[in-house]
């Protein structure tokens, strides 16, 4: 069974109560309310919420919180001065400390108890809480590897995954072949959040992109903070389904806060200027696979390689049956719904049946093969390789890219084309 | 803002600070007095005059060595006063007053990090110090608006931030306080309260204890059936709004409750009189300083402008002996500009049959 530890309500917004407490009650409201937060799926039984070690500003909320849950305020408020004091434009860790500070004054009665502030900046740092609340306790399973990373080429040093409803980046490396967990990082999305469909919607794009490129800060100032990395969406499914827009990048925040909200792009993926300079130092340029998902499933390592001996068997069957000649076989790996540039499946498997019955001999081999399960709800692999065709009368190679779809429990393609 | 109030408070020092008398040389208790007197006129010169005077004889002395540096404090000359004020701080660490004055200079200079700082330790000279308490609270939440104003960038150009500030401004130069935040680094509790938790209680704050006539509910409601609008409307006896979260089996003793509220409304309604009357002839002064002192500070504070509304809840009475009571409550305070809730305990004694206090205290 694939471990789904992700599979938050929307309705969670709900949850972005705030403290209620009273002054003598303080400390107990409070510590309730991030407990309540964090137990944020209904049923889940309330934990207490365990620290990330370490001093980057993210784990040093954690430490607040997770003091502002024991009720030891003294020491959460040392530590969210600790924070500030290090980062004075982490402005949720300000928001914290001001309620820490204003809870020795008065009694206080929410998240961010500030009169007359501005409603909407105190939602969004409201929703950076949560986001952050929510990836603490949703850290993916120990050897854990994310669903859609299938196979990496050797090539592919780094691999990226990218969860939206969590606001979480993650950092792979590939590891003689298997996905190893570097780090994951806050990020913020579009401003009317995922699934891309048009230019200017606002929206992040839900897809397998690759870093295409690398814009410096002195190109495209500090709005970006440490730079851009553009990514190649749309790609050809996006445009095959007639998703449009250009664009996209991961890039850093202004030089005047730490972070941004959860929803505040107009589409691209936005790190921490510190998590962008280490993520950074990670992407290769049209190598590193960005897969941007609306959430993740957490496979364990047996679940992975069952998964991936499955659709490697397919590529390989398709392989050796286009080896063999033999129209019949070759045509079954192909779904009813085929189609490649208004070619469908009759006159594309006519055609291969012609050619194929003419060669006395055929020889594939695929090389770089990556393997990246496709977000959405579709049960859908993309493979990009390297084939590498000899026949009697034709030498050909090309990068090529498939898209496997599963129906009736049988892998079976449903487009291809040069990649 | 702040340094007004504090230097008000500051003034009658020999009075407040009873406690320390000891330590203080009174051989010329006039000219000191004198200098105070006029430090409270707001005649700083005069007043620095005399207790230069009476320096050049005593040098040493604590008190002339306090009202001077207040007086310079007055006249904005700030580094004197900070020079005096901590060598009081360095020959006399225990006392509060010298913190404080010292906090109200460095709250003037915008200096918060190191007013509260300064305010922590006069506090835990002495926990029971009001001035302090009253001025860190005004720094905790001073310290909050910053850290506020860095989350949601709020900036001059913003008018809400103005409005936040303007708020923190007259909160500090027109309300009294007597309530301390009841969290405070000293007093936190080592442990979580055994009692379980207050739900949270819905109905806002009470707004004022004094009785309420509202004639519009003098007219049946002809449509309604509910037994309770039917009826003509009654005279309700002054009492809070906040119902007692008070389980049935700790039911607090009626007139001892009656007294705590009278005593509760009097102070709303600012009448100074009754809310004196409340306490009786041997109230022991916190602090240990004179009951005429007391009063006057009291009076000072109770009486001051400014609309406000104290209520308690949660009345625990505990009987010491047939005629003296120990009661634990919750007291809500409120003014336009703060409200806070704290525990206080009383020490009630029964006198000609009138229930008076004998001792008053922050904390359970």
């Amino acid at each position: 069974m694939r471990m789904r530890s992700l599979a938050i309500p929307a309705g969670i917004s709900i949850l972005v109560a705030g403290y209620f407490f009273s002054s003598d009650t303080f400390g107990s409201k409070l510590s309730q309310a991030v407990a309540h937060t964090f137990s944020a799926q209904a049923g889940e039984a309330q934990t207490q919420l365990t620290p990330i070690p370490g001093d980057t500003p993210e784990a040093q909320l954690t430490q607040v919180f997770a003091r502002i849950e024991k009720n030891q305020l003294d020491l959460a408020l040392e530590q969210a001065e600790a924070l500030t004091d290090k980062y004075p434009t982490f402005r949720l860790g300000q928001l914290v400390k001001g309620d820490l500070l204003l809870a020795r004054a008065q009694p206080i009665s929410t998240f961010g108890n500030v009169n007359n502030a501005p409603q909407d900046k105190l939602a969004d740092l409201r929703d950076e809480a949560l986001a952050r609340l929510r990836a603490y306790r949703s850290q993916p399973p120990a050897n854990s590897i994310p669903e859609y990373l299938l196979q990496l080429q050797p090539e592919q040093k780094y691999a990226i995954v990218v969860d939206t409803q969590l606001s979480r980046l993650y950092l792979y490396q590939n590891d003689d072949g298997t996905p190893k967990l570097i780090n994951n990082y806050y990020i913020s999305q579009g401003k009317l959040g995922a699934d891309k469909f048009r230019e200017g919607d606002q929206k992040t794009p839900l897809g397998v992109y690759r870093i295409v490129g690398n814009l410096t800060r002195d190109k495209i100032g500090d709005f970006y903070g440490g730079g851009a990395w553009p990514l190649n969406y749309p790609n050809d499914w996006d445009r095959r389904n007639g998703r449009n827009g250009h664009g996209i990048w991961l890039h850093g925040v202004p030089s005047d806060t730490y972070s941004r909200p959860p929803k505040a792009s107009n589409g691209c993926v936005v790190l921490a200027n510190p998590d962008l300079d280490t993520v950074a130092s990670h992407l290769q340029i049209g190598l590193t696979p960005v897969v941007i998902a609306s959430s993740v499933d957490w496979l364990t390592p047996d679940e992975w390689k069952s998964e991936r001996k499955d659709i490697l068997g397919a590529i390989d069957s398709w392989r050796r049956d286009w080896e063999s000649r033999d129209g019949q076989r070759y045509a079954s790996h192909y779904s009813t719904t085929f189609n490649a540039d208004g070619i469908d499946y009759t006159t594309w498997t006519a055609q291969k049946l012609a050619v194929n019955a003419s060669k006395s001999w055929i020889r594939v081999d695929t090389d770089k093969l990556t393997l990246f399960r496709y977000p959405g709800k579709d049960d859908m692999v993309v493979a990009t390789f390297m084939q590498d065709y000899k026949s009697n009368n034709l030498n050909n190679s090309m990068m090529k890219r498939q898209y496997w779809l599963k129906e009736n429990g049988q892998w079976k393609i449903i487009y291809e084309g040069a990649a | 803002m702040t340094v007004r109030r504090a230097l008000t408070a500051l003034a009658p020092l020999g009075l407040i600070a009873g406690l320390n008398f000891s330590i203080f040389n009174f051989a010329c208790a006039d000219t000191l007095q004198d200098a105070s007197r006029l430090l409270r006129q707001g005649q700083q010169a005069q007043a620095l005059e005399q207790v230069d005077k009476y320096l050049a004889d005593k040098p040493k002395d604590a008190q002339a060595r306090f009202i001077k540096g207040t007086a310079l404090t007055e006249m904005g000359r700030t580094n004197d006063a900070i020079a005096i004020f901590n060598k009081l701080i360095e020959d006399y660490p225990t006392l509060p007053e010298p913190y404080n004055n010292l906090a109200v200079i460095y709250a003037q200079q915008k200096q918060y990090d190191k007013a509260r700082l300064a305010l922590e330790a006069a506090i835990r000279t002495n926990p029971a110090y009001a001035t302090a308490q009253e001025n860190l609270g005004d720094i905790y939440a001073r310290l909050a608006s910053q850290a506020y104003g860095k989350a949601l960038q709020l900036d001059s150009s913003n008018g809400s931030a103005q409005t936040k500030l303007a708020l923190i401004r007259e909160l500090t130069s027109t309300t009294s306080r007597t309530t301390p935040p009841s969290i405070t680094p000293e007093h936190k509790p080592a442990t979580p309260p055994a009692v379980p938790v207050v739900p949270p209680t819905t109905t806002p704050p009470v707004i004022a204890a004094a009785p309420t006539t509202k004639p519009a509910e003098a007219i049946p409601a002809p449509t309604k059936v509910e037994p309770s609008k039917t009826e003509p409307a009654k005279v309700e006896p002054p009492k809070t709004e906040t119902k007692p979260e008070v389980k049935p089996e700790a039911k607090p003793d009626a007139e001892v409750a009656r007294a705590i509220e009278a005593w509760a409304a009097a102070w709303s309604k600012k009448d100074v009189k009754a809310y004196l009357a409340r306490y009786a002839k041997d109230f022991k002064v916190p602090g240990g300083g004179s009951r005429a002192a007391w009063e006057t500070e009291r009076a000072q504070r109770v009486g001051k402008p400014g609309k406000i509304a104290v209520s308690v809840d949660n009345i625990k009475v505990s009987a010491d002996s047939a005629d003296q009571v120990t009661v634990k409550f919750r007291q809500n305070y409120k003014s336009a500009t703060l409200s806070s809730s704290a525990t206080k305990t009383l020490v009630l004694v029964k006198r000609d049959g009138k229930w008076l206090i004998l001792q008053e205290r922050v904390g359970g």
